[in-house]
């Protein structure tokens, strides 16, 4: 263990030191002054991002090669720290509403961020091992944080057992791949491939880690877990979920098939074409489904699917190579910032109706707009972002995404084809949302909860992030593209 | 770099309407006053740009070009030329007068409506001034989302549907422009070259083979078909257009239906002018179909605000037919005829509402009669916007037509023939409706007011522009002649392909009967640049 190690992991452990602090903390703070965990993690939190900022030093080898920390590693430690405070910010209210404000909420939530950077910042295929279960496990208690009710124990014990068997999946995955190579190391394994050819215990080893990440990430046909827990589950938890669980997946993804499997060779096509065929059923049958369910979570986890879908587009064309793979890449870091923003947002709406655990439905939302006129506009901005129309962060990260596609010849063509129709398919369950806001009369008058000053920024934030990406997106465009070129040769 | 008045002109708008927005809903005089303000400042911007527009030399000038994402190759590059010059002075007009028209006027939500209608006047003016493809892509798409609300919020209650159904039919038409204009991106050259600037692409791909040239033109002409509409792609417009407000209604046939045929004249036809010679006789057949069927629909329509609506596609169809025939004559009509189609329709939309408004909403044929005595104002207007409609001489739907027809004679002479006999087709429907509504025997009991000289004062521009056009069109073409010789000739066919020689063979055959040399453009070898 050397300073740089430690400096490496610097924001993942002020992440820990933090969760650890709230378990402890939380023993001597009275009930009416559990608030203060939330704010105290919040600090924390803003405390890693300083701490992730001021990392200069790549250090691809961290921890005896089973850290990476670059520029990639930099860019997805922002995003989840993000998603942690904003998730914290719109999550105490709600919490206090429903009863459910205990401490644990906040070490599991701190928790599960601890594994997701993890995830992204993973150099050795253990390491993403390591952060899969330190994301998932505290995830599977916070389904169930709402113990009085049936449907979160039973989101929380789905989402356990199906979980469990993925990364049981995708532990075996990397005992092929290991047996094929010698190395769980990410770089190693590079260098490797890069000379042998692709051998079926590698091929078989391979599709198990895209398993097991696939079911993080609710792609087609490993998405039956995701409706029902993310009906099932306390709304809060689902908008950390959707967003977490799928920033670490994806950090995996790209860590293990984008960056560390070669590219331009026969695995490469082979895995190319596979993610790909996921990516197109993620795609139609996310958005397909979406069209007909009317309770608003459960509209949100096909869609989520179907995001999931988008973001597998840009890895399935990422082997092809050389720019392409260049394109791919940046494009998936810029769509999960938009994603961030609009799913949080489109959550955090959601979040100020909901009083005692009922599940909303599309007709409550009936005439809000006439009553709350900006949790409206806010909430028709993060579906109109979502839908992929301009000028939102949602137009740009896919036309990024269908750029990245078009630049990587036919397979590419092909999903890009899927994925805009696709989008206008989703346009259709979008704006049927904006429908019911703005041009149906209300049924019953539904209050809006007062939120505290902490959601309102957060949707604030949330907010500007949607139309700062979808008007101004060259800085971050840059910032991505940068990352990249410090990681690909 | 001087004075950016062209992204003062795209954005204004938008800035009155994030001023709106800070405004309390309550004060709403206040806020009709921004927005009025704001889009007759857009106006007066857009007639001062009239007069510093340089006719003489023509092309794109007011040029502003920065970097927007950089990354990408995305620029920010608008430009002004005689066409789109045309249609700003357009918008600028109909926006206020959309704004202050007191039939089936906004009183409900007033806030949220100035706020839509300013949003969608700064994506209609940025899709007319976009120079760079992704900057009016993010325009074009933009004009989705206002429109939707315009039709949803304030249409009727069977209008939510209709909204989504113009909002999903547009938007499937317009995806595919969009793979089209990234895939023109990567074509347009190695790594570091490549550029979405519409004036660097107009000089690469007309080198391009027809098999690419073929699918990017299509992707580009169903969108802009879909937006227009051109027949077969219209079955979204009668339930937008009838189940809008009549604003929305307004809105949508004298602004947004230009924006799609804009789009074939600054993108489609220059881009790929292989493809285009190809589909032309195609897209003018459908053309000729839409006038056809359009009007025949219109006359057999019993509802005044379907008839208007159908009379719209039928007279787009003709503009369309022009933009096609691509002759200098024919492309300048086109153009007049879109801001002559735009202000007609929207003073027969507002006639239509003025009339149905004193019927309690009433606006079937069976419902009035004789409105001539007790409405003699109403009259006398709706009588110059019909006759414009069906391009009277005098006014400036003839000058329109006219143009159209006589340029496409001289390019297609049989589609110029069937064109012009179904302008009788119009004059049918119009007078036959003049004279259900307006002459016979009352049919209603009802007690019709005349105008009140408040909605007399908003009419009146319109008939100003009507016969000002109609006699003196010439400050209008003059400042069209040259951008419109430069479409023409980027949009010709430049390189020979199997079947132009074939065409020019045929044509010279029966040209040879008649003794006279073929257009430059279909000679052998083709034209020089």
């Amino acid at each position: 263990m050397t300073t740089s190690d430690l400096i490496a992991l610097s924001p993942e452990l002020i992440v820990t030191v933090l969760a650890l602090l709230v378990l402890v903390l939380d023993l001597f703070l009275p009930p009416e002054r559990k608030a203060w965990l939330s704010r105290i993690s919040l600090l924390g939190l803003l405390a890693a991002l300083v701490a992730n900022a001021l990392i200069h030093e790549p250090n691809p080898q961290a921890w005896q090669g089973m850290l990476a920390s670059d520029a990639i590693s930099g860019y997805f430690n922002f995003v989840m720290l993000l998603i942690a405070a904003l998730s914290l910010m719109l999550s105490s209210d709600y919490l206090q509403r429903q009863g459910l404000e205990r401490g644990e909420y906040y070490a599991l939530l701190l928790t599960s961020t601890l594994g997701a950077m993890l995830m992204g910042s993973s150099a050795d295929l253990l390491m993403v091992f390591l952060g899969l279960e330190t994301l998932s496990i505290p995830l599977y208690i916070l389904s169930g944080f709402a113990r009085g009710q049936s449907r979160s124990q039973e989101a929380s014990l789905k989402y356990f057992l199906l979980g469990a068997f993925s990364s049981a999946v995708f532990l075996y995955g990397i005992a092929l791949v290991y047996g094929a190579t010698g190395t769980t190391n990410l770089a190693a394994l590079s260098q490797q491939l890069g000379t042998m050819s692709a051998s079926p215990l590698l091929l078989a080893g391979a599709g198990l880690l895209l398993v097991g990440l696939g079911f993080k990430a609710a792609a087609v046909p490993f998405h039956t877990w995701a409706p029902d827990v993310y009906e099932g589950a306390p709304t809060s938890v689902t908008a950390f979920m959707a967003v977490m669980a799928k920033a670490g997946a994806f950090g995996a993804l790209l860590r293990v098939f984008m960056l560390a499997l070669p590219q331009q060779s026969q695995l490469a096509s082979d895995w190319g074409l596979l993610v790909g065929v996921l990516a197109a059923l993620t795609m139609i049958l996310g958005n397909f489904v979406a069209l007909v369910q009317l309770d608003l979570k459960r509209m949100m986890a096909y869609s989520s699917i179907a995001h999931a879908g988008y973001l597998l587009v840009a890895v399935a064309v990422s082997a092809a190579g050389g720019e392409t793979a260049g394109l791919a890449t940046s494009s998936l870091l810029f769509y999960l910032l938009a994603y961030t923003f609009m799913t949080l947002g489109a959550f955090g709406v959601l979040l100020l109706l909901e009083r005692q655990g009922e599940n909303l439905a599309l007709n409550d939302l009936a005439g809000l707009a006439l009553r709350h006129p900006l949790a409206s506009a806010a909430m028709a901005l993060f579906m109109i972002s979502m839908a992929g129309l301009p000028p939102t962060a949602g137009f740009f990260a896919k036309f990024y995404v269908f750029s990245a596609a078009l630049s990587a010849g036919n397979l590419g063509l092909v999903l890009a084809l899927i994925g805009v129709l696709t989008s206008v398919v989703s346009v259709y369950y979008y704006l049927r949302v904006v429908y019911y806001l703005y041009m149906r009369p209300a049924a019953v008058e539904r209050p809006i909860y007062a939120s505290s000053s902490w959601a309102t920024a957060a949707l604030v934030i949330a907010a500007l992030g949607v139309l700062v990406l979808g008007i101004l997106p060259a800085p971050v465009f840059a910032w991505t593209q940068q990352a990249l070129a410090l990681v690909l040769p | 770099m001087s004075f950016p008045i062209l992204s003062l002109i795209v954005f204004l708008p938008a800035a009155g309407a994030l001023l709106i927005g800070l405004l309390d809903r309550g004060q709403e005089r206040l806020i009709r006053t921004v927005a009025l303000g704001a889009s007759l400042s857009v106006f007066a911007l857009a007639v001062v740009l009239f007069f510093a527009y340089d006719g003489a030399r023509g092309g794109m000038q007011f040029v502003e070009q920065a970097p927007w994402v950089p990354q990408l190759g995305i620029g920010y590059h608008l430009g002004l030329d005689g066409i789109s010059l045309l249609l700003l002075l357009l918008t600028g007009f109909i926006v206020p007068l959309a704004l202050l028209a007191p039939w089936e006027a906004i009183t409900e939500r007033v806030k949220t409506f100035s706020i839509m209608v300013l949003l969608l006047e700064t994506a209609v003016i940025g899709v007319f001034l976009s120079l760079d493809l992704v900057l009016f892509y993010v325009f074009w798409e933009s004009m989705l989302i206002p429109m939707y609300f315009i039709i949803g919020i304030w249409g009727t209650p069977k209008a939510g549907p209709a909204a989504l159904k113009f909002l999903l039919y547009t938007m499937a038409g317009s995806v595919f422009m969009l793979i089209a204009i990234i895939a023109l991106y990567f074509l347009s050259g190695p790594l570091g070259g490549r550029s979405f600037d519409l004036i660097t692409l107009q000089s690469l791909t007309p080198g391009w083979s027809l098999a690419l040239q073929v699918p990017l033109f299509l992707a580009f002409t169903i969108a802009f078909a879909v937006k227009v509409p051109l027949w077969p792609f219209h079955s979204w417009l009668p339930a937008a257009y009838t189940e809008a407000p009549t604003t929305g209604t307004v809105l949508l046939a004298a602004l947004l239906s230009k924006a799609g045929i804009y789009g074939f004249i600054r993108f489609a036809y220059p881009l790929f002018p292989q493809a285009a010679a190809l589909f032309t006789p195609w897209l003018m057949g459908l053309a000729l179909i839409g006038v056809i069927y359009g009007a025949l629909v219109a006359a057999a329509q019993r509802d005044l605000k379907r008839l208007v609506a159908y009379s719209s596609i039928s007279h787009l169809g003709l503009v369309l037919l022009g933009v096609f025939a691509l002759s200098p004559i024919s492309l300048s009509g086109s153009t007049l005829q879109m801001v002559n189609h735009g202000i007609i329709v929207a003073a027969l939309f507002w006639a239509v509402a003025a009339i149905s408004g004193r019927a309690g909403g009433a606006r079937t044929l069976d419902d009035f009669g004789g409105l001539m005595r007790p409405m003699p104002r109403l009259a006398a207007l709706f009588t110059v916007f019909m006759l414009a409609a069906i391009a009277l001489p005098g006014t400036n739907g003839f000058v329109g037509e006219f143009m159209i027809l006589l340029g496409t004679f001289t390019q297609h002479r049989v589609y110029a023939i069937i064109g012009a006999a179904t302008v009788i087709l119009t004059a049918i429907y119009m007078l036959w409706m003049t004279q259900r509504v307006f002459h016979e025997e009352p049919r209603s009991q009802k007690h019709f007011a005349d105008l009140r000289p408040r909605e007399v004062a908003l009419l009146i521009p319109l008939v100003l522009v009507i016969f000002w056009i109609g006699i003196y069109p010439k400050p209008f073409l003059g400042r069209l002649n040259s951008s419109v010789q430069q479409i023409v000739r980027q949009s010709s066919v430049q390189v020979q392909t199997g079947y132009d020689l074939l065409r020019s063979q045929v044509y010279r055959l029966t040209r040879s009967q008649v003794n006279g040399p073929a257009p430059a453009n279909l000679r052998p070898g083709g034209r020089p640049r």
